[in-house]
């Protein structure tokens, strides 16, 4: 048997759903439910069994089309980058607010991507995200916490 | 039915709603024609803005968007050879060459007329089909449907995966599994929750699709370092030619376009096959049906090859809502990512909307045609200068993309809980990606998920916990019939019938 990352893939899957059964199994039923024929762990304990015996069966048989992927031209590092950024983005969008977080994610991920238009870069991050704004939460009454715009007295 | 269509074109035809079909279709159009963002993608960036609207006007931007993603597709299809969606590849092999005859204005008037009157006449058998399918649907009990999602998800994973049935039936069990993630809805006993309450609603639809479509896809093109702009910048897209068809061209077209509408739609109406295999399915009659002239210039920029699957996978499109609005069961990841939002809406299609929902079952089929209408109007003359999205620069879209995705989240619950789970569940997809597991099937098992388990529940009730529901009715035994023959028809495909040959 050649071991290939979508084997690779699937075993981490068949682990996945041994954990997922696992976890179905300590599902806790109301004690009148235990013998019904169908309770809140029914379907779940299914649905581990089928992972199971799917990626074990993906596992076992010959690959007779092997998915393959040249390793070395990938983009590691922009992507890795622009993940990063989105986590930071994450962590910031409720404490500096929306269109400051926004515009800054945006310039980072253009300056990332190797862009180096300044004055696109600038159109299309503060302006572009505070027109966006207007028409969510100007237009189409769509609230957007955004502490400090309100600190600065432009947002309600 | 009269009073159905009337329903439909007042509310269709108001202010508002035409407004939306407008936006839709332009959007959808942009979009669909930037390459690997599909019909999916622009449907989930759209979900976030329809959060404020009524059913029916956000189902009808929707649907805007859908068509004018389709059709975007095939722009790309035509002028660059980069097929925006799976269901547009049969569109490049005689569109691309015309375009580089110099043809492409012709080429793009071609696929739009075809769009139009494949999309035009598959509405109006959706008209007819969708109200007496309706009616015989409601004798559909809880097996029936309970078999049918099975039906939908196996197929699904037959027809998108080609040569992957295991990859895709994992991702399957994938979507359910994390579908069943939150408070059960009968006795609210969580599960799989971990004590975290940020899981206890589960994990929103909305979530799910903008983490495997949109974010995986804009992060799928910066791993790979595609860059499809490079292509377009490099054609004139000012100086496409005419768009004006000759009588011969015309005549062609109207020969080609009844047969391959009704393909197209009945195609389009079985569970899993969708615009894809409409298209090629469609090329492949066209090819049989034309003389042997014209059969040579197949692949070379004929008129027949590419009005073919251009009017198949767009009455396709329409067909696919066939299962969605009768049996409130989707039939491809679109129509599920539809569902999807229907649900957020609190509607659930299936038979019951025709009776209960008048006004939304008959406006989104009106405003497909009005979409086709706006489509043919607002898109052919605008073509040169739409197609200049084409040479937007990845360095700008991607990060727009990335940007939209997380605001869609954002705007939901202002909770960065779900911001970071979105980012875990697009790595991962794209890691998927990368080696062929596909995500459609995934979408659908997740949005089915839930009715799935009620489903089921009900069938095990009934039948007091023996699985003999499955073969007692007709109907039910036929679909599981059906099911076990895709299911060894595809692993027989997969492993014997390969190993030997």
């Amino acid at each position: 048997m050649k071991i290939t990352p979508s084997k690779i893939i699937s075993l981490l899957f068949f682990v996945f759903s041994g954990f997922y059964l696992y976890y179905a199994h300590q599902i806790q039923v109301f004690t009148f439910d235990e013998n019904a024929p169908f309770n809140a762990k029914t379907f779940p304990i299914y649905l581990g069994y089928a992972g199971l015996i799917f990626s074990a069966l993906y596992i076992i048989l010959p690959e007779t089309k092997p998915t393959n992927v040249n390793l070395r031209i990938l983009d590691y590092k922009k992507t890795i980058l622009l993940v990063v950024l989105m986590i930071l983005y994450g962590i910031f969008i409720l404490r500096a607010g929306y269109f400051l977080s926004t515009s800054i994610f945006l310039v980072l991920s253009y300056i990332v991507l190797g862009e180096r238009k300044w004055l696109w870069i600038f159109t299309l991050s503060f302006p572009f995200v505070a027109v966006f704004m207007y028409l969510l939460h100007g237009l189409l009454n769509i609230y957007l916490r955004d502490p400090f715009l309100k600190f600065i007295g432009i947002m309600g | 039915m009269i009073e159905g269509i009337l329903i439909g074109l007042e509310t269709a035809l108001s202010f508002k709603n035409l407004m939306m079909v407008m936006i839709g279709c332009f959007a959808g159009t942009i979009i669909g024609m930037l390459p690997g963002l599909g019909p999916m993608t622009a449907i989930a960036l759209m979900i976030p803005i329809t959060y404020g609207f009524e059913p029916s006007t956000g189902l009808i931007l929707m649907a805007g968007v859908y068509y004018g993603a389709v059709f975007g597709g095939s722009t790309s299809s035509i002028l660059i050879n980069a097929p925006g969606i799976p269901g547009t590849v049969a569109t490049s092999f005689d569109g691309y060459p015309m375009a580089q005859q110099g043809k492409a204005g012709k080429a793009l008037a071609i696929a739009a007329y075809s769009s139009f009157a494949g999309g035009t006449i598959a509405a109006i058998f959706l008209l007819i089909a969708a109200p007496s399918l309706s009616k015989v649907s409601l004798a559909f009990r809880s097996p029936d449907y309970f078999g049918l999602m099975i039906l939908g998800l196996t197929a699904v994973s037959a027809f998108s995966a080609k040569g992957h049935f295991l990859k895709a039936m994992m991702m399957v069990v994938l979507g359910l599994m994390l579908a069943s993630v939150g408070q059960d809805t009968l006795s609210d006993i969580p599960r799989f929750t971990f004590q975290n309450m940020n899981l206890s609603d589960g994990i929103s639809f909305v979530l799910v699709v903008m983490a495997t479509f949109a974010m995986s896809e804009a992060l799928m093109i910066i791993f790979k370092g595609n860059d499809p702009s490079r292509a377009a910048q490099r054609i004139s897209l000012s100086q496409l030619g005419s768009i004006k068809l000759d009588k011969i061209e015309t005549k062609k077209m109207i020969n080609t376009i009844p047969r391959s509408s009704v393909l197209g739609f009945v195609i389009g109406v079985l569970p899993g096959a969708g615009s894809t295999i409409a298209s090629f399915l469609a090329y492949g009659m066209e090819r049989n049906f034309v003389n042997d002239e014209e059969k040579q210039k197949f692949g070379k920029g004929s008129v027949n090859g590419l009005a073919a699957p251009e009017t198949a996978n767009n009455a396709a499109c329409s067909g696919s809502f066939v299962p969605l609005l009768t049996l409130g069961i989707p039939g491809s990841g679109t129509t599920a990512v539809m569902l999807g939002a229907l649900l957020g809406f609190g509607i659930q299609p299936g038979p019951r909307l025709y009776q209960t929902n008048p006004e939304i079952f008959w406006s989104v089929i009106m405003s497909m045609y009005i979409g086709m209408v706006i489509l043919l109007i607002l898109n052919l003359p605008l073509i040169p200068y739409i197609a200049r999205v084409l040479a937007t620069p990845r360095t700008f879209l991607i990060p727009l993309i990335l940007f939209f995705s997380v605001t869609g989240i954002y705007l939901m619950s202002f909770n960065n809980f779900d911001i970071y789970m979105m980012i875990g569940i697009a790595v991962v997809a794209t890691a998927l990606r990368l080696y062929d597991f596909p995500m459609p099937p995934l979408i659908l098992a997740f949005v089915l998920g839930g009715l799935m388990e009620e489903n089921l529940r009900r069938s095990l009730l009934i039948s007091d916990g023996s699985f003999s529901f499955l073969w007692d009715r007709p109907l039910t035994f036929i679909i599981m019939i059906t099911i076990l023959v895709i299911v060894g028809w595809q692993m027989y495909k997969s492993f014997i019938g390969k190993k030997n040959s």
